[in-house]
């Protein structure tokens, strides 16, 4: 009981400061623990295998700085991935914190792989009005962004020419943090426009996802860090996710012995007060 | 007659956008499309009101020294000052253009307190395992064993456990059974139950029987 004492008035900063010690020394010395990859982020590769090459994707990148470390890895995976395909990307945001995000990976992946703005990638940027953007852009890409990122007027972007609506794309890659984000995309688009479409999502929201994926609305799903990691995996381009998944590994274990613990003291106090 | 206008309207308005979810012809779709382009400048007019809330619930409190003031004069300090930046000093739409003040300040002050924190979500998540994650009844330890489950199977070091075991007992499989099958029960029921409040609550207001938002009693 004086142990259970003691640890259940420990200072919580000594919790914080081994959460802290568990999440850096593993991604400084990485443990490069054996990764399995879950049914729904390997349909999300193959989804996105199955382009074929030349098509045009949609890719709406529905997030923000907070949630930057689990899907900015999988959005830059996706963008590599389809690039790798000589697949062309119109990409867009409905998250007001997120666009610069998704144009700097455009731009550094497009680059990198000697990609050109207007012809092989266009950043449409954001559009305030939340779920009511996603019908309006389904019916017309153009009507609904009539500039891109910049200011751009689209009539002047030579990909834009090519697709004004879903019927010309290809699949419908969402990336998204919360509301708007994939389940608005199937509730306004995916049906409506019968969108091919897969999704990556934070751990945290993934669960919600799990319908439309069974049901065949969203064909493949990369849930948190942990499908990041999975999708770096079969694309055989360890990035960010993977290294972050020591870290994880250790903070999750952590949290699993301190609710077994408190339980361990909460359970042996119940008895000794019988 | 002040009030029928807007009930009709909404009627109006509301079976048109039903109808052309499934009548694509331009009859139906343009004035649609023209509804919803309204739709998305009524939405971007809430931030305008938004941010005047901000100002005015905020700087009363600051200025009447409530609880927690100075953070209310750093918001609003803050906020004032993100906005100068990027109305007067960055370029006009070229805001976010690389090497503008804006665009200094989102790469440099507005991403990293933005992801600081979230990230102190990690702390108080292993502060709250220790302290309040307590096994009282029966369903709390179902939730218990779930969430462990999942917790350990979803990582790594879950498969380094239990790789030498049959498939069917290893821990990636268990998290991904418990994801697919008793969580996606539960979640569609909530979304079938969730839809049809939905749906009903539609028609209600369609059809002018729900008038709540007008301020008038059904």
């Amino acid at each position: 009981m004086a142990f259970g004492d003691t640890l259940e008035k420990v200072d919580r900063r000594w919790i914080f400061l081994v959460v802290a010690l568990l999440v850096v020394i593993p991604l400084l010395f990485p443990l490069r623990l054996p990764l399995a990859v879950s049914g729904p982020a390997r349909n999300f590769y193959q989804a996105v295998e199955a382009v074929p090459e030349g098509s045009i994707v949609v890719l709406a990148g529905d997030f923000d700085p907070a949630s930057a470390p689990e899907l900015m890895p999988m959005t830059s995976s996706a963008v590599r991935h389809l690039f790798r395909k000589n697949v062309r990307i119109i990409a867009l945001e409905l998250w007001e914190g997120g666009p610069p995000l998704v144009d700097r990976i455009l731009h550094e992946i497009g680059d990198e792989m000697g990609k050109k703005y207007g012809v092989d990638y266009v950043n449409l940027g954001y559009k305030s009005g939340r779920e009511a953007v996603m019908p309006s852009f389904g019916n017309s890409f153009s009507r609904t962004f009539p500039n891109d990122y910049s200011g751009t007027p689209v009539g002047k972007l030579p990909l834009m020419a090519e697709a004004d609506n879903f019927t010309k794309t290809a699949l419908f890659v969402n990336i998204s943090a919360g509301y708007p984000g994939t389940k608005e995309w199937v509730q306004q688009v995916q049906g409506r426009f019968d969108v091919k479409m897969v999704s990556g999502s934070t751990a945290v929201q993934a669960p919600e996802i799990y319908p439309y994926l069974q049901s065949g609305q969203v064909l493949g799903l990369l849930g948190g860090m942990a499908g990041a990691a999975e999708y770096e995996k079969s694309i055989e381009y360890p990035g960010p996710a993977t290294k972050g998944m020591d870290a994880q590994s250790s903070a999750h274990m952590f949290i699993v012995v301190l609710i077994l613990l408190g339980n361990a003291i909460y359970f042996s106090r119940r008895r000794a007060n019988r | 007659m002040m009030n029928l206008l807007p009930v009709v309207l909404t009627a109006i308005v509301g079976i048109l956008i039903i109808l052309s979810f499934f009548i694509p012809h331009p009859i139906v779709a343009e004035p649609a499309q023209v509804l919803q382009d309204w739709a998305i400048v009524i939405v971007a007019s809430g931030y305008v009101l938004g941010a005047a809330n901000v100002y005015k619930i905020n700087g009363e409190a600051a200025i009447k020294q409530q609880k927690d003031w100075i953070y209310k004069w750093v918001l609003l300090g803050s906020m004032t000052g993100m906005m100068v930046i990027g109305f007067f000093f960055s370029g006009g739409t070229q805001f976010l253009g690389d090497g503008s003040p804006f665009k200094w300040a989102y790469d440099y002050l507005y991403v990293p307190m933005q992801a600081t924190m979230f990230s102190l979500l990690a702390f108080f998540i292993a502060s709250a395992a220790f302290r309040a994650f307590r096994i009282r009844t029966v369903d709390a330890a179902l939730l218990a064993v779930a969430a462990l489950v999942v917790m350990v199977g979803r990582v790594p070091i879950g498969n380094l456990m239990t790789h030498g075991l049959p498939e069917s007992i290893q821990l990636p499989t268990m998290a991904n059974w418990l994801l697919e099958w008793p969580q996606n029960a539960a979640k569609r029921g909530i979304a079938i139950g969730a839809g049809l409040g939905v749906m009903a609550t539609g028609l209600r207001i369609i059809l002018g029987i729900e008038r709540s938002h007008m301020r008038e009693e059904a």
